[in-house]
């Protein structure tokens, strides 16, 4: 675009983004308020992150939370890089149409149908309902955000390079290992960070399959938020939203690295 | 030529078993009955009786969950609100990210990727988070308040009503509206603008008869993109809305953890699924369409 921006073009920036963020800085903000009320300010105070310290519940909640995230993530970035890579080079294979619809719809479809979906399944199979079950569901869900964040780099990725390898001697497994998966890296890691973040975030597939014992920090919030304000949720909340910007942040760094690439 | 992918499998397995398997069980379970059992519901299927248990299975199957939800003026009422929720907010989503959309694309090249981050990074943090944060701004006592009275305005009472509704769906689905919208009025050709000037075109009318008509694969896709899981939202209306906001999403998670109604709440998530695989098809077609475009 040579045309610079007009008036109105800048106000609808700046007022579309002040929308988007204002709410979310009043929140980091009254997390640091003495006082318990929201509309009164009473003067810089952590003493709402030392009362997040002592809460047992919300610590074990987070740990709980974590860990989710991490191997689900996990699970939902190697299944994913495997999905992406049989879309991109395998072609028209046998079930494909069927394949990429169920790796589709649970990237729009609402949250509850896959939670109590996914609660009948463990219901059928007799399972206690915990971790195990909630990090399957994550898995599954945030599977399909990976693929797509796998797949639009791999579709611009020299399919040149793995050919060469193959053809000065290396075995297909070898030369995905060697060419392919160090190309594609950037995108591998941003998968597992969207899909850690995904799970971190989810309260409604959790809510319908955890079982005791196995309670996340979203369903911890929720219980509480449904209570009424409260300013330790507010101090969780900023944590939370400072880790992920400090995510992203890095992650963006990191996907700039490679300069002089054609973006895809 | 069709041929078998070894690098499908694990995934297609996957989620052949934790994605489409777990659909039938709940096309099985609306067919079924309330029991006071556990889990709460019956016939239940008895492979060990063998052939005489699925005959059994499939009698106790009925229609009657669904002829339920027909005549019960309530789930009529959350069908038919849930639309209206979601069609009135894909309208507002429209009117406010277009323009935002706009804005962007027409910002310099180094602008432009700074504002692309700062849309996207709401989107990052938790949605629940910044649902909630609304409950302080918009609660009688809340900031909005706070802020008219002191310009001594009269104060509103928004919190718990359809209204707090509207803007949290709008508030949450804003980014997910403008990306699809950036992504093709970026893509735009500056010279057919100059064209449509040379040939006499005013800015607003050379927006109305190039821009506008090339952006509607990014208006159909962003509209899509959030009409769909709107109608099945349940975080935003538990939240914000009042005890008389209906909507499916918080039928289902009602008859299912309260009223422990689980072929009821199956039902439901049946029709929600009828109603939105026409939607959710379209997306799936438009998608391919712009890859292929690409």
């Amino acid at each position: 675009m040579t045309r610079g921006p007009t008036l109105f073009n800048r106000i609808s920036v700046f007022l579309g983004l002040g929308f988007l963020y204002a709410p979310i800085v009043l929140l980091v903000v009254y997390s640091f308020n003495a006082s318990r009320l929201v509309t009164v300010w009473g003067g810089f105070s952590t003493k709402w992150y030392a009362a997040l310290l002592k809460d047992q519940q919300m610590l074990d909640a987070i740990w709980i939370t974590v860990r989710l995230g991490l191997i689900s993530a996990t699970a939902a970035t190697v299944l994913g890089t495997l999905a992406a890579v049989a879309l991109v080079r395998s072609g028209r294979f046998r079930g494909r149409t069927l394949f990429t619809g169920m790796l589709q719809a649970p990237l729009v479809l609402p949250e509850v149908i896959l939670g109590l979906s996914l609660l009948l399944l463990f219901v059928a199979m007799g399972l206690q309902r915990g971790f195990w079950t909630v990090a399957v569901s994550h898995a599954t869900m945030t599977l399909c955000y990976a693929t797509v964040v796998i797949q639009a780099r791999l579709v611009s990725f020299d399919r040149a390079l793995e050919e060469a390898a193959q053809d000065l001697g290396c075995p297909p497994i070898r030369a995905f290992f060697l060419v392919t998966l160090p190309g594609i890296a950037p995108a591998v890691a941003a998968a597992w960070m969207l899909a850690f973040t995904l799970s971190l975030d989810d309260l409604v597939i959790a809510s319908f399959t955890a079982g005791p014992g196995s309670t996340t920090l979203p369903m911890r919030i929720y219980s509480q938020v449904r209570l009424g304000v409260n300013p330790e949720i507010n101090a969780v909340s900023t944590l939370l939203i400072a880790i992920v910007t400090l995510g992203v942040g890095i992650a963006t760094l990191v996907q700039r690295r490679p300069k002089g690439v054609p973006r895809g | 030529m069709k041929r078998f992918s070894l690098t499908a499998v694990l995934p297609f397995v996957w989620l052949a078993a934790f994605f489409l398997f777990p659909f039938l069980l709940v096309a099985k379970l609306s067919l079924s009955e309330v029991a006071l059992a556990i889990p709460p519901y019956q016939p239940r299927l008895d492979l060990s009786q063998g052939l005489n248990g699925l005959s059994a299975f499939a009698q106790g199957l009925d229609l009657e969950t669904y002829a339920r939800l027909r005549t019960d003026h309530l789930y009529v009422a959350a069908y038919l609100s849930s639309l209206k929720f979601a069609v009135v907010s894909t309208v507002i989503l429209l009117l406010v990210g277009y323009p935002l959309a706009y804005g962007m694309a027409r910002s310099g090249a180094e602008t432009r990727r700074t504002l692309m981050m700062a849309v996207i990074l709401p989107f990052w943090t938790s949605f629940l988070i910044r649902v909630y944060a609304w409950i302080a701004i918009l609660k009688p006592e809340g900031l909005l308040n706070a802020a008219l009275s002191s310009l001594g305005l009269p104060t509103l009472s928004l919190l718990n009503t359809d209204a707090a509704v509207y803007i949290g769906l709008v508030y949450a689905y804003l980014p997910f509206m403008v990306l699809p919208l950036y992504a093709v009025l970026e893509r735009q050709d500056e010279s057919q603008l100059e064209a449509a000037a040379d040939l006499g075109c005013t800015p607003i009318q050379a927006f109305w008869r190039v821009t506008f008509p090339q952006s509607l694969p990014g208006v159909a896709a962003g509209a899509l993109l959030c009409f769909i899981p709107m109608v099945g939202e349940f975080v935003i209306p538990d939240l914000l809305g009042g005890s008389g906001t209906l909507m499916l999403g918080k039928v289902i998670w009602t008859e299912f953890f309260a009223n422990r109604d689980w072929p009821a709440a199956s039902a439901v998530a049946i029709v929600m699924l009828a109603t939105l695989i026409i939607p959710t098809l379209l997306y799936q077609r438009q998608q391919a369409r712009m890859v292929d475009g690409r």
